[in-house]
């Protein structure tokens, strides 16, 4: 073996024989010609099979895991301009927008004007919200409590957009929005989970304007490094007044206070 | 303009130039979604017996906006090659560049005598076949740390994507990537989070594995445009400057960026590379665009998504692009709803950016929300590489693991090299061979068979001296 390959590239050498510890691609799976092997061919359609089922996967509030979520933090659920899930796939307009009397739901059952507004959506992957969210709610409202931080009552947002975040940040005047939201199925997991951060979102706001943590499921990034990496841009995003490509996340955010959290 | 087409006693009118655009364009969901398709396949084709009597002027008359973008267009049009064409018809355009004759008019002067909508308009009465008949004499060679864009090339973006951006699992991609003869185009990585001091650790680590295996390419890693010359600015090193671009001011300003952020970016980063001694030419710049993404930041302003995809293009040769890249099935089926219009968008997008002068490759791609599979991404594939696109994707298996959608493979990019005959950018080539990755090329018998390829690779280039 070469020694004079820079320790990055010996270490990815050396792990070549153990690929799934590095990356969960599909490296070195040899060929047949230039195609697939049989094996490869058959489960790349398995996975593509599961990942179309994932996208109808049902999510319920009133069963396990969420249902905990209900009794531990209040969430409740509301509903976008999308009745149906057909019609939520062809019109991200309507998924974007809270239906008709939702704010005023939202202003009868939350505190406004809060420094942490937590939010969930089904988004894309209904199976990532029910692997990700019920570890992953309590540890972030904990320890944004713990640094002194108001936080809102969390809700449920079925049929949901990221740019819903707007009509949130109009109804409730939180300064920092975090929508935890289900990103699309892919075939290595349909289990990952998406944090869309906005500081005061309006009307008209964009991505621009939005930070992202994502990723988040088991082969990803993990619970409690979400969770630090979320914290710290809250943080950052309470600091500098405002969100999106101008706020860069810290590669050191501020550790978090106390090692436990649930 | 009021412009009417009466097909078998039903009239059809057409209140101005952006309505007649929009209701001539092919089936895309993202007009249905904006409202402004056709609302008959009768309509549509009025729509498009009215814009192929349209003279080319009158996209100079009648602006479909008034924005930075149109501009920029207007203002780097190259008026007088235009004026021979002024008067020319859409429907006649259409015939002038399938001519035999028109790859040596444009070298000679037309790429730069046509604005995006131009170009659009024309698009949308013309076949599959023609889109690829037409592009494929089209050749744009650009230069950065190799050539790409020669006659008879088809380059590969390698793509080794990491859901947490691990270092050892993203060179072990590139690595098996470059075992399969991909990577010519580009070593780029999406990266997952967003620091400045994450996209300094992987520009540094593609910067390495380049050097440490002498492989003739270039690296890029894909965070937003100022996260980049963050890392620049602390000696990061940058060969290709990446941002997503779109055809209107406000989809750029969805993007959180501007022409002038744009052009002082490439400065920055051609100012760095004329201190590294690495390069062969000026081409510095990596766009990605793709049909829709002016309506997804609601940044369209009523123009149908074809030709808000063709002005992405008039930005980005104001900046003389190494590589423009259209994702052509990532968005979503709101704006491509199925297979059939990712396969047509794909062809209008090559054909598109290759009249207009650019290096144009096309991500193939779906999401599993769309009707789609991999039979899509194989067809379209033989197509594009068909109609001599610059460069498409390699992603392992097919599956990127971090942007969770599919594309194409390092297995799918050497196969249709062989299936089309086509060959990686001469560099690289030489040093497929040299490395013994090729044999007589086309992949050597050992090359990416599984784990011991990698090793055979390492000694290789041991005994190279590498």
């Amino acid at each position: 073996m070469s020694d004079n390959l820079p320790s990055p590239i010996q270490r990815a050498v050396d792990a070549g024989d153990n690929v799934s510890e590095v990356t969960p691609a599909r490296l070195f799976i040899g060929r047949s010609g230039t195609a697939y092997r049989t094996s490869t061919q058959l489960q790349l359609r398995a996975d593509h099979a599961f990942a179309k089922d994932a996208l109808e996967a049902s999510l319920s509030l009133a069963e396990p895991p969420m249902k905990e979520l209900v009794e531990r933090f209040g969430l409740f659920e509301v509903a976008t301009q999308a009745d149906s899930h057909e019609e939520y796939l062809a019109r991200p307009d309507k998924g974007r927008r809270l239906a008709v009397g939702v704010a005023e739901t939202l202003r009868a059952n939350c505190p406004s004007a809060v420094e942490v507004q937590f939010v969930v959506g089904d988004g894309l992957s209904p199976l990532a919200v029910r692997a990700q969210v019920p570890s992953l709610l309590g540890p972030l409202i904990d320890h944004a409590s713990a640094r002194g931080l108001s936080i809102g009552r969390p809700f449920f947002v079925r049929y949901c957009r990221v740019g819903v975040m707007n009509d949130i940040g109009e109804a409730l005047d939180a300064q920092n929005v975090i929508l935890l939201v289900g990103e699309r199925p892919g075939l290595a997991t349909a289990e990952s989970l998406s944090a869309y951060m906005a500081h005061r979102p309006r009307s008209g706001d964009t991505d621009a304007q939005r930070n992202l943590v994502s990723n988040i499921h088991s082969s990803g990034v993990g619970t409690e490094d979400a969770v630090r990496r979320i914290l710290g841009l809250v943080d950052s995003l309470q600091l500098q007044g405002r969100s999106g490509f101008t706020v860069k996340e810290s590669a050191q955010p501020t550790a978090l206070p106390g090692a436990g959290g649930r | 303009m009021k412009r009417s087409v009466t097909l078998r006693g039903e009239t059809f009118a057409f209140a101005d130039l952006r309505e007649l655009m929009a209701r001539a364009n092919e089936p895309k969901a993202g007009d249905r979604l904006a409202g402004i398709a056709a609302d008959s396949e009768r309509e549509r084709v009025a729509a498009k017996m009215a814009l192929a009597e349209v003279p080319l002027h009158a996209f100079l008359d009648e602006s479909l906006i008034e924005d930075d973008v149109t501009a920029l267009v207007v203002s780097s049009l190259d008026q007088e090659a235009f004026a021979p064409l002024r008067s020319l018809t859409v429907g006649e355009l259409r015939e002038l560049v399938l001519t035999s004759s028109f790859a040596a008019e444009w070298e000679r002067g037309l790429k730069s005598a046509l604005t995006p909508e131009m170009v659009a308009g024309v698009t949308r009465i013309m076949s599959a076949r023609d889109l690829m008949t037409a592009a494929a004499p089209l050749r744009a060679v650009t230069k950065c740390r190799n050539t790409m864009g020669e006659r008879g090339v088809l380059g590969v973006r390698v793509q080794p994507n990491h859901p947490t951006d691990d270092i050892a699992g993203v060179l072990l991609s590139a690595l098996d990537g470059l075992l399969f003869g991909c990577g010519d185009a580009l070593i780029g990585v999406n990266p997952a989070g967003d620091s400045i001091e994450n996209v300094i650790a992987l520009e540094y680590a593609l910067h390495d594995l380049i050097s440490a295996v002498g492989v003739p390419t270039q690296s890029c890693v894909l965070a937003h445009i100022t996260t980049q010359l963050a890392a620049l600015e602390r000696g990061a090193p940058v060969d290709l400057l990446f941002q997503s671009i779109g055809g209107t001011e406000a989809t750029n300003a969805g993007f959180g960026v501007t022409l002038q952020g744009l052009a002082e970016g490439r400065e920055a980063v051609l100012a760095s590379h004329a201190g590294r001694n690495e390069f062969i030419g000026d081409n510095v710049m990596y766009f990605e665009t793709g049909q829709g993404t002016a309506l997804s930041v609601d940044g369209h302003g009523g123009i149908d998504q074809l030709t808000c995809e063709a002005r992405a293009y008039g930005v980005a040769r104001t900046f003389d692009p190494f590589l423009v890249n259209s994702v052509v099935g990532f968005i979503g089926p709101e704006y491509l709803a199925n297979e059939r219009e990712i396969m047509r968008a794909g062809l209008e997008d090559h054909f598109m950016g290759k009249l207009l002068g650019l290096p144009m490759g096309i991500d193939i791609c779906y999401t599993n929300h769309v009707e789609a599979n991999q039979d899509t991404t194989d067809q379209l594939l033989v197509l594009l590489a068909t109609a001599g696109c610059n460069f498409v994707m390699g992603v392992p298996g097919s599956d990127d693991v971090m942007l969770n959608y599919q594309s194409t493979s390092y297995h799918d990019a050497a196969g249709v090299r062989e299936l089309v005959g086509a060959r990686p950018a001469p560099e690289f080539e030489e040093w497929l061979e040299r490395t013994g990755i090729y044999d007589g090329g086309k992949l050597s018998e050992l090359a990416a068979t599984g784990p011991d390829s990698l090793l055979a690779f390492t000694s290789s280039l041991k005994e190279l001296g590498l």
